[in-house]
């Protein structure tokens, strides 16, 4: 290692931008130590003697003539047991541990390990000695988290037959297996390093079959995202993006989550950190918290660690990804990202982009979400793992042609389209239905004609059909009033409304309400949807709209979001009761006019 | 002994060009004196081998690259705490400007501050009451929250401001809050209508003010918020007081902000506004929050005019995306003489939900609210279509609409300037208007709130 060890000294200092000589040797993303102060930096651009180093810690009292050590080492995380329940900055250290160390407050040059040195696991071996193994082969569980088995794997790019294997309590940095590859041998533990930067390898990559479940309906039952997928979420203050990321790392159907706070808001982590340990998981019933990872690098905390954070956060969710769990990553916002990557660059004197952005944002943001996929993982089990990352993005003004946005939109097959106005209505989650697109329902066809129901597709169609209609009704409606409209065109505007308020708009802050299965999901739309068929032909037969709108049962409708996910049989006493009342109101129609004949 | 260089190579804007040092450091403390025995302060902004690159906060009027003689100090630009700044008036640099003597200080702190750990963080979560029922009822601020006022130049920000400062309790408590006030480039008169009004309401007792006016130098104004909050945070978490910070105009203290990036030629972000302004509005407003373990806590309502009334605008925009909700000031509110002319429809505030319910203020908060937005939204929708085809033309419902939003502006919304409402006040005029809607479209409310409050309400008229 002593010939990577570069010795340097600085010449030049500018905000989190130092440079500095004498830096021929060092290698191109290198961590590098900065001043005595032992700062943690990362190496940027090489120029002849000089390197540009972003320092991911606050620089003020730095100087010329200080020295600047290379570590040799990219960026790098720790892998192993004790990730799930941490929270992290952009840098994987530990906000917890630097709070034992350094107070309330974030003070400068901290060294804390990803993962504690001290705590014990228990390993239990499966592999044996004597098998022939390969990179991504299991070695063995630890039981992290009462949801997460952690799998011990061969580190990529390593082989070997396992000379030695032994269950027991060990620490991160203990051995627990050794395997002799030829003349070499390589000895395990429980931990394993992966540079950030790199995407870590798997066998291949597959299409994805499967939607992540969110409880979301506008989401689930409009816009799915497949398990292995990826979505934006860009809107202006204020549209609830933040919501909306909250909610996915509360219910989304996956193993595991990783969120990653980048360049948000301190009291929104806070948030994050005070409600999911006392959130229930609805599959389990185990504390929220037991399957998630935060990172969390807030605005004010410095730039190039959130430049660095949603690449910690990627890694993390790419090793969970290989034990073949299904992981979702949220990144709020990724706005901030490009934010400072632009500050960097700047700073680097680069020619500008767009809005000043560097010219290398939309191939960054592509090489990010291109991390995500459903794959077969290293090993020779051909497990399945898939990692779906989900974006928000900040426009400024709610802009869409902001060039993060467009960088975003090139690369992810699902679009949440968040739009103020809607906001403004309360009526959340704020995501426009015209607007917003995915580009899974064909792949995802399959799953939900098995698995929820053959009608599933024929619903959804039928629902966007009168939600397109309605929008283009509505102007001519405003202008000429609904009373001019035909009884089938009230009545299509009638059951958009349903759609948007009762099956549409979905509360959050509900204990209910905040998350609803695919088959609630499903009779939801298909009582909303089954009630506009039975009145169009109840019109046929000379039903009025006000007679319909007057049915007792509308409330019901209105009121079924509410229903309890254990009362199930409630909607079918809700269609039973639709019938009943729309044929009544038929049979009273068609009495009266054979009594005047 | 801190070595004095007079090789100031160039002077442009407020920034200084000095060559020949050695040792300086970055964002060091920087003192030019000129030859009549004038100090300015300014700090470092980037150094190159031997030369710093200085800004100065008072401006370089007068300096001379022949005469001016350059120190640097060693340490950040920081400000000395004490009890005693209670009361006081100081410049934006933090200098006594009542005429009082200097402070003594127990400590001395660096301005600029350090990240809170999102770990050490309490949420904030307990109601502030602020006498307002557009705030109270619909935006409601909590102990610890960032809540902007966006407003526009014209609009009365100055009367609801100093109106929040005088009234705000928590429920419950008669805790009042200490007030930390900065003014940044606003001008005498506003200046003076708060130390004004802090005087006469006794409030002057528990406030320490920093004032940078429009005509002081404008690069003082990067300093200002952070004298001001280095003061709340001392307050807060030494003292263990509740501190009400209160910061304008934060749009004027932006505008210095791009006269440094472009005396640097730095590349430009929208409408010049530097690229790092995000960053760097940031390491204000995160400074407000409560800790774990620490009594005290700082609640920020900056205000923030927005040019030509475009919320878009870099500045509204980007602090949006910061603090925990906003206060929209409104126009044409203001021009039907509706005061506070708050928009509540844009309004918001983030924290809310944690701040009312059961226990905070009263169970129904939520729903009723939310039943008074949608009725409003839609009401000013029957408003418009009202213009279009005449009010005749409108439906019964959306005519119960229409007048509901008129109502809810002119009782609601609209209220005296020393008109203190408390939440139950608030709550009962909430439950009052939507008689005026028909009860099935009191969808937002459940049956039996309805029920409970609204039979109340019926039977106090009666």
């Amino acid at each position: 290692m002593a010939e990577t060890r570069v010795q340097g000294t600085i010449r030049k200092v500018s905000g989190p931008l130092v440079v500095a000589d004498g830096m021929r040797k060092a290698r191109m993303f290198d961590v590098v130590l900065v001043s005595e102060k032992n700062l943690i930096g990362e190496i940027i651009e090489i120029k002849g003697d000089l390197a540009s180093i972003q320092v991911y810690e606050d620089t003020g009292g730095l100087g010329p003539g200080e020295p600047v050590v290379s570590t040799g080492e990219p960026l790098s995380v720790e892998l192993g047991p004790g990730i799930i329940e941490s929270i992290y900055d952009g840098i994987q250290r530990p906000l917890d541990k630097i709070e034992e160390i350094a107070g309330a407050l974030i003070t400068r040059g901290i060294s804390v390990p990803g993962l504690d040195r001290e705590k014990k696991w228990e390993f239990v071996a499966t592999a044996k000695v004597g098998d022939d193994v390969v990179g991504g082969d299991i070695l063995g569980t630890v039981r992290e988290s009462t949801l997460v088995d952690h799998k011990v794997m061969v580190p990529p790019r390593i082989k070997g037959k396992v000379t030695r294997i032994v269950s027991g309590s060990f620490t991160v940095e203990e051995t627990v297996a050794v395997l002799a590859d030829g003349g070499e041998t390589h000895d395990l533990t429980l931990m394993q390093r992966w540079p950030v930067r790199l995407p870590r390898p798997y066998k291949e990559r597959v299409n994805p079959v499967e939607p992540l479940v969110t409880g979301q309906r506008v989401i689930d039952a409009f816009f799915p995202i497949a398990k292995g997928g990826t979505a934006c979420v860009p809107g202006p203050f204020g549209a609830g993006k933040t919501v909306i990321q909250h909610q996915l790392a509360k219910w989304a159907d996956a193993e595991i989550v990783i969120f990653v706070g980048c360049g948000e808001r301190g009291n929104e982590m806070t948030d994050v950190l005070l409600e999911f340990p006392e959130l229930k998981d609805p599959r389990s019933g185990e504390p929220l918290m037991k399957r998630t990872v935060l990172v969390a690098n807030t605005s004010n905390m410095p730039v190039a660690a959130r430049e660095a954070s949603i690449y910690t956060g990627i890694t993390i969710a790419e090793y969970f990804r290989d034990m073949g769990y299904s992981v979702a990553l949220m990144a709020d916002s990724t706005s901030r990202w490009a934010e400072a990557l632009r500050e960097m660059s700047g700073r680097l004197e680069e020619m500008p982009g767009e809005e000043g952005y560097p010219a290398y944002l939309p191939a960054r943001a592509a090489q990010f979400y291109e991390r995500a996929g459903r794959v077969k993982c290293l090993g020779t089990d051909d497990r399945i793992g898939a990692l779906s990352a989900i974006g928000a993005v900040s426009p400024p003004g709610g802009d869409l042609s902001d060039p993060v946005v467009q960088a975003s939109l090139k690369v992810v097959k699902v679009f949440w389209s968040l739009e103020d106005w809607l906001a403004y209505e309360r009526h959340f989650p704020a995501i426009n239905w015209l607007t917003s697109y995915s580009l899974y329902h064909e792949s995802l066809a399959e799953y939900f004609r098995t698995e929820v129901s053959e009608e599933w597709e024929g619903l959804r169609q039928e629902s966007m059909r009168i939600l397109q209609q309605e929008a283009e009704l509505k102007e001519i409606a405003r202008l000429v009033g609904t009373d001019a409209l035909s009884d089938r065109d009230r009545l299509m505007l009638a059951t958009a409304k349903s759609l948007r308020e009762d099956f549409l708009h979905q509360n959050a802050f509900d204990d209910v309400d905040t998350y609803t299965s695919f088959p609630k999901q499903f009779k939801m739309l298909s009582n909303i949807i089954g009630f506009d068929r039975l009145s169009r032909d109840a019109l046929e037969q000379g039903v009025t709209t006000e007679e319909l709108f007057a049915l007792p049962v509308q409330e019901n409708l209105v009121r079924s979001r509410y229903v309890p996910e254990s009362q199930m049989e409630e909607f079918d006493a809700i269609w039973g009761r639709i019938e009943q009342q729309v044929r009544e109101l038929v049979e009273k129609r068609v009495g009266a006019e054979e009594v005047a004949a | 002994m801190v070595k004095e260089y007079k090789t100031v190579q160039e002077v442009a804007g407020p920034l200084l060009l000095v060559g020949g040092v050695s040792g300086v450091k970055y964002e060091e403390l920087v003192e030019v004196e000129l030859p009549g025995g004038d100090v300015r302060r300014g700090k470092v902004l980037e150094v190159n081998e031997d030369t710093a690159l200085v800004q100065l906060f008072e401006g370089a009027t007068g300096v001379s690259v022949e005469s001016a003689r350059v120190r640097f100090l060693g340490k950040g630009l920081e400000l000395g705490l004490s009890r005693d700044m209670l009361g006081r008036v100081f410049d934006g640099l933090g200098g006594p400007k009542d005429g009082g003597p200097q402070i003594i200080p127990e400590v001395k702190r660096d301005v600029a501050g350090a990240p809170i750990n999102p770990w050490a963080r309490d949420y904030p979560n307990e109601f502030i009451q602020t006498g307002v029922s557009a705030i109270d009822g619909l935006n409601t601020l909590v102990r610890g929250q960032k809540l902007p006022i966006f407003s526009g130049f014209g609009l009365p920000h100055a009367e609801l401001v100093a109106q929040i400062a005088r009234q705000a309790t928590v429920r419950g408590t008669e805790e009042e809050f200490a007030v930390v006030f900065a003014a940044m480039g606003i001008t005498f008169e506003e200046a003076e209508y708060f130390i004004a009004d802090f005087r006469r309401t006794g409030a002057i007792d528990r406030a320490v003010l920093f004032v940078n006016l429009a005509s002081d130098p404008a690069i003082e104004r990067i300093a200002t918020p952070r004298m001001a909050l280095t003061a709340a945070e001392y307050l807060a978490f030494d003292l263990e007081m509740h501190v009400l910070v209160i910061l304008t105009d934060l749009t004027n203290y932006c505008e210095a902000l791009r006269e440094i990036s472009a005396a640097r030629k730095e590349v430009p972000g929208r409408r010049g506004y530097p690229g790092y302004l995000y960053t760097d509005l940031s390491t204000i407003y995160e400074r407000a929050g409560r800790i774990k373990g620490k009594k005290g806590s700082i609640t920020q309502i900056p205000v923030v005019s927005m040019p030509d009334d475009d919320k878009t605008h870099p500045i509204p925009d980007l602090t949006g995306y910061i603090t925990e909700g906003q206060i929209i000031l409104d126009r044409a509110l203001h021009r039907k003489g509706i005061y506070p002319p708050i928009n509540v429809l844009p309004s918001l505030s983030r924290l809310r939900d944690k701040g009312i319910g059961e226990g905070k203020t009263r169970e129904d908060h939520a729903n009723l609210a939310n039943q008074l937005f949608a009725g409003y939204a839609r009401g000013k929708e029957a408003q418009e279509l009202a213009v279009i085809l005449g009010e005749g033309a409108l439906s019964p419902e959306d005519k119960a609409f229409f007048k509901f939003a008129e109502v809810f502006e002119n009782r609601y919304v609209r209220q005296g300037q020393d008109e203190n409402r408390t939440i139950d006040e608030t709550l009962a005029l909430g439950w009052e208007l939507l008689e005026i809607l028909p009860k099935s479209e009191l969808k937002r409310v459940k049956p039996e709130q309805i029920e409970r409050y609204m039979k109340k309400t019926v039977a106090a008229g009666e």
